[in-house]
Order: structure tokens, then sequence, then C-alpha cells
């Protein structure tokens, strides 16, 4: 009721045509939801689409899932924020594909699993590695989860002026666990494909109608001069407005290793009490972000090859040769959506930098949305209207795909791995699916749950520590499993765990004090302060630890650097030290994985008669 | 009929088979995957040793803008086009050899 009341008293300050283009795309999820739940029958449906879903759909389905609030928003907010080294976010989400491609998705598909933990188990014959694989999906799934409940919240809240954070956490997971309990995998695939087309339109359309009117890319971008220039070469009639003191300078901005990658050695160089101190501080500057910028290109490389829910749509293609067509297309596809989020960040330096004076959802984080509003104030209301009505529906897609992709995968992980081969292996096909419908209930409500809880955290950041604990655990086993024979399941789970939880837990440790420190700044009182400090003595020692040490600071912030080597290094001792123990059939195991599927070698690890198909 | 690729039938349950054909399909892998690494490291260095170069104007970007943010994508689809075409003929190869091995 409550709600209800907000909304009404909300809705005057709305522009009609955002909430019809917002409620259409809703409207539109839930309707293809019901329109396929018809299509989807069996088990095999729900899990993997049955098996055969073409190399178009595919494609465009797995763009769809990929493409998260993340990219539709972060990514144009952190240009603008950070400037240069952020265009190697989109890059990286884009090319980690190539490692995808290039060791892992024929291989995998031809492998007939239904699920990452499936793999697990059938390359090592272990159910108990099964175990630890379900683990490693349910908590990269969660983490991946949060950033995208928490972009539901705050588009949702931006739209309807006066809505509650929680508002949009609970639509956006009502409708979406929804659309999958009804579909399952064939259902979803349909609704994130047509999502895709819908993120590429929302996001190329208004910003080539903004750019003929207020001046392109590359114009806006000249416009901010490089350290060698004296004066900006901005062309004539690109009109810019003064920034605010706290946006980045032209010459930072545009630069590499800027802002970025420099944050921790900025915090030291403020600290040090010696001029000696800074100047040697200030000379390691360049060094650490080189090496910030390697670590993070590892991460998001090899995380964009470890994310379960992205893995587990291979599966949905007819073959081996397919989804490797499949990756060539998907890589085609969301590069093409990726040239084009860092053009708002640019145009909205140039156009909106009072957005640099606020914080995250309500700072540079919302220029997708904020930019084509613009328009109205520039005799065109009409249009500008139109045009957010645009992109706030691009923005919906996007976290409603990429929830439903991790939806089906948990819900697959609950109710294949946990449900059907560890607690009722003898279940019916009837059995199974009402295991997934309820699996998805529950996985459901607690991403709600959790997502509601994230409110302060930054969107681009919690998708960045599911990279990196991606990158040192799945993307590891998958490489080494595929390629090399000699590898032993007490070296796989060794180096997965040790690998994936290390990453975790450098990134636990930044952000314990990260959050704290977040919330001292907002202290103005010098004896609040000192008091929040005395209830906070872990984060503060953190804290200090991080300013004495910017590069043990770099390196637990972004730890891909030296987990994914970690991780792979201890796979490879271990399974020498426990050689007798490679599994004795492992020569027909890699014959499956890489012998063309002519050869009529080809075994669905999950087979269909196994009593998993429905019909 | 086309010759048989290897003079001996080919066993695809063979050691040997196995051998021949993760390395034929590892090697190009490998060999893909390095143009790019190449590159990936590459950047970051220039950036690093040759930043007045990079910042040079070209179109209005700078130029290691434009390499990044544009050129970078249509350089990864070229590279992932020739892996797909190669993979898929090894593969062919791979198969017709096999099936040559046993009507032998």
């Amino acid at each position: 009721m409550n709600t209800i009341l907000l909304a009404a008293e909300a809705a005057k300050g709305i522009d009609p045509w955002i909430a019809i283009c917002s409620l259409a795309t809703v409207a539109i999820t839930v309707g293809m939801g019901f329109w396929t739940a018809g299509k989807s029958k069996s088990a095999g449906d729900f899990f993997v689409a049955g098996r055969s879903v073409s190399v178009g759909w595919n494609a465009s389905a797995i763009s769809g899932e990929y493409l998260s609030a993340a990219s539709f928003m972060g990514v144009a907010g952190m240009v603008m924020a950070t400037g240069y080294d952020a265009l190697w976010y989109p890059v990286c989400y884009a090319c980690g594909y190539l490692f995808l491609l290039l060791f892992i998705a024929g291989p995998l598909r031809r492998f007939g699993a239904y699920t990452i933990p499936d793999f697990a188990e059938g390359r090592y014959d272990s159910p108990m590695f099964r175990k630890i694989a379900v683990c490693f999906v349910l908590f990269i799934g969660f983490f991946y989860t949060m950033p995208q409940m928490k972009g539901a919240g705050t588009t949702l809240a931006y739209i309807f002026p006066g809505l509650p954070y929680w508002a949009g956490v609970v639509v956006v997971g009502a409708v979406i666990t929804l659309n999958v309990s009804l579909g399952g995998m064939k259902g979803i695939t349909l609704v994130q494909a047509f999502q895709y087309w819908l993120k590429v339109f929302a996001i190329t359309v208004p910003i080539f109608v903004l750019a003929s009117l207020v001046g392109h890319y590359q114009q806006h971008l000249a416009a901010n001069k490089t350290s060698q220039e004296t004066v900006a070469a901005a062309p004539a009639g690109i009109e810019r407005k003064a920034l605010p003191a706290k946006a980045p300078k032209d010459e930072a901005w545009i630069a590499p290793f800027g802002k970025l990658t420099t944050k921790a050695l900025d915090a030291s160089i403020v600290a040090a009490k010696t001029p000696e101190a800074k100047a040697e501080l200030e000379a390691n500057k360049k060094p650490y972000s080189l090496l910030y910028t390697y670590s993070l290109i590892i991460a998001l490389v090899c995380g964009t090859a470890g994310l379960p829910h992205i893995l587990v749509r291979f599966y949905t293609n007819p073959d081996g040769v397919a989804a490797k067509r499949t990756t060539m297309w998907v890589m085609i596809l969301i590069g093409v959506f990726y040239v084009f989020p860092p053009v708002y960040g640019v145009i909205g330096r140039s156009l909106t930098p009072e957005l640099y004076d606020a914080v995250g959802a309500k700072g540079t984080d919302k220029v997708v949305l904020e930019l084509p509003t613009l328009l109205a104030g520039r005799d065109h209301p009409l249009l500008g209207s139109i045009l957010s009505g645009i992109t706030c529906a691009g923005a919906f897609a996007a976290f409603m795909s990429t929830f439903s992709g991790l939806l089906v995968s948990m819900s697959s992980a609950l109710a294949h791995d946990i449900y059907g081969r560890m607690l009722k292996p003898g279940a019916s096909p009837e059995q199974r699916l009402k295991a997934f419908k309820w699996s998805a209930l529950i996985v459901g409500l607690v991403a709600v749950g959790l997502g509601s809880q994230v409110e302060a955290l930054e969107i681009n950041f919690m998708v960045g520590q599911a990279f990196a604990i991606a990158a040192a655990s799945y993307f590891p086993l998958l490489f080494m499993s595929v390629w090399w024979r000699g590898m032993t399941m007490r070296g796989a789970a060794t180096g997965m765990l040790v690998g994936g939880l290390s990453a975790l837990a450098s990134i636990t440790l930044t952000s314990i004090s990260d959050v704290a420190v977040a919330k001292a700044k907002k202290i103005a009182d010098a004896a609040e302060l000192s008091a929040y400090w005395a209830d906070h003595p872990l984060a503060k020692t953190i804290a200090d630890y991080w300013v004495a040490h910017p590069l043990a600071r770099i390196l637990c912030e972004q730890p891909a650097i030296w987990a994914v080597p970690l991780s792979i290094i201890l796979m490879i001792v271990v399974s020498k030290a426990t050689e007798a123990t490679v599994p004795a059939d492992v020569r027909m195991k890699m014959l499956v994985l890489h012998a063309p599927e002519a050869l009529g070698l080809k075994q669905e690890y999950i087979k269909e008669h196994e009593g998993l198909g429905g019909h | 009929m086309r010759e048989p690729t290897s003079p001996t039938p080919v066993d695809i349950h063979s050691d040997a088979f196995l051998a021949r054909m993760m390395r034929d399909q590892l090697k190009l892998s490998i060999a893909c995957a390095l143009c790019f690494v190449v590159a990936l490291v590459a950047l970051p260095l220039l950036n690093y040793f040759q930043p007045a170069f990079m910042a040079q104007r070209v179109f209005g970007f700078t130029l290691t803008w434009l390499i990044l943010g544009v050129l970078f994508f249509p350089f990864v689809w070229i590279i992932s086009y020739v892996f797909i075409k190669r993979s898929i003929a090894l593969e062919n190869a791979e198969a017709q050899a096999a099936q040559d091995g046993q009507t032998k």
C-alpha cells in the first residue's frame, strides 16, 4: 500500500515517455515469458533449451545476457569519471571472449554436460568435486547478482523519483523469477535475444541523434587537451561547460595511467610526511599504474572465460562447431555495443559536468540516462523525452537479462547438481522440473534479499570482484582440464580453491576498509571521527596499512595478476604429486572433448533418456 | 578417393591420434592467442614508454584512444574469424583422416 502511495506521489514529476518505455520493456518480458512457457516442457528444455539453439539466436542471447547494468550504465560513467583507463573495461569485457573461443568453447560443448559442476565431476569421476564446483557457481552467481539488483534499484528510483531503492530490486526480482520458473533456459533464450537488440537500439539511437545535434565523439574528445597541447584543439561550435573542481583535469583524464590506477598511491602521497617521501612515492606512480593496468586486464579477460552463467549457455548449442561459431558472433555483437558507452562518457564530460559533484548512482553512473534529457532544453522537448525513454528501456533490459541468466545457472546448480545428483539421484523428470521451479523461487528470494543490502557499493566494483574470483577459479580449472591430460582431481580442486578464495579474501580486505573510509569521509566532526575509528579497529588497521603500503593495496584490489598464475601453478604441482590418481579413462575423456563430432564419439554426458527428458 | 594423410591406418582410439589432434588444435589456439596477447601487452607498454607518440591526435582522437576505444574490436574479430576458419578446416581434415584410416 505504502508503495502505491509513494508511486502516486512520485508520478507527478515523471516524464510519460520514460514511464511508458520502461513499462513496455517489463510488459514484453513478462509476455514473452508466458508465451514461451507453453513451449518449454522437458527438463532438457529447462536446463539447456533442448540443446537446439541456433547460432544466431544463441549469440544474441549470450550477448543479451552478458551486457549487464555495469556495461550499460557503469562503463559510460566510469569513462566520464576516470577517462582513458576505464576503456579497458569495455575492451576486455568484449575481448575476453577470445580466450573462451580459442581454448574452451568447443571442447566444453562436446563434453555434453548440463552445468559446469557436471563437467567437474565427469572429467575427474569425483562427486566430491561437483560439490566444490557447485559452491563456486552459487558464489560467483550471487556476487554478480548484487550489482544487477543495485542497477535495478537505482534506475527505478531515478525514473520514479521518490520510490525507495528496494522497490526496483523487488520488481525486477519478481518479474525475472516468474519468467525463469515459467520457461527455464528455453524461455529466457528468446527474451535475452530480444533484449540484446533492444539494448543496442537503446545505446546507439540516442547517441547518434545527440551527436548530430551537439557534435561528434572525436570532436568532444578533441576538446580535452593533452599534456602536449597548450590549448584544446576543439573544433568551432563544440560547446563545453566549465568543469567543477572535483572533475579530473584534461591532461590526466585523456591520458593513460590516470585516477583509476593511481588511487592507492595518491592516498599515500597525501599522507606522506616529508617532501622526500612524497617525491619517492611520486616516482613510483607510473610503474604501479602499469602493474594495476595489467592486473585489471588479466582479471577481465580470464574472468570472462570463467563466468558460469555464460559458460552454461554454450551447452545449448547443438555441437562444438556451433559453439565456436556462436562465440565469434558474440564477440562481434558485443564489440559493436561496447564502442558506444564511452561516447556517452566523453560527451557527458562536455555537457553534463555537474554530475562530477555527486557520487555513484546520482553522479556519473547516470550519464547514459541524463544525456538525452539535455535535448529537452534545446528546443526538442519531445525528442529528448522519447530518447531518454529509450535509454531507460535499455537500462531495464540490461539488468533484467543478466539477472535471468544468473538465475537460470544458479537454479540449475540447485536443482540439477544438488537435488538431482546429490540429494535424490533417482528423481523422476517431473520431480526434477518441479525442483527447478522451486530453486528459481529460492534463488530469486535470496537475490532480492542480498540486492536490497548493497545500495552503498559501486556497480562496477562489485562486477570486478565477480570477475576476479571467476578468473582465479573457473578459468584455470577449465583451461587446464581441457588441455592437460595429467590433471588430477586433487590438483584441480586445490588450484581452484586456493586461487578463488585468495582472490576473494584480498578483495574483501580492500572492501572492508573502503566502506569504512567512505563512511568516515562523511563525518565532519573530529571527535566523532576518532570515535568512529575506535569502533572499527580492524578497518582502521587495514586502511592505515594500505596508506603505508600502496603496492600491497594494488595487489589486493586487483589480485588477478598473482592469483591466476598461483592457481595454475598449484594445479600443476599438486597434480604431479598425485599422479597416480589421474582418471583411468582419461584418453577417452580427452577424445570426447577434442574429436570432431563427425567421428561419432560424441556422447552427451547427461543423456535425455537417463530420465531427464520429460516426454 | 583422396590420399589418406597418414600412411598407416589411423586408429582413433590410439594415443598417437589423440596427441596429434590435441597438438594441432592447441598450436592453432596458441598462435591466435599470441597475436591477441602481444597487442594487450604492447599497448600499455607503448603508453608507458612513448606517451607523446601515443597522445598525438588522429581524427580528433588521441592515437591510444583510437586504438583502444575503436580499433581493438575489429582486430579481435579478425583473429576470431581466422581461428574459426582454420579450426573447422582442421576438424574436417581430422575426421577425413580418421575415416580413411578406418575404411582401409
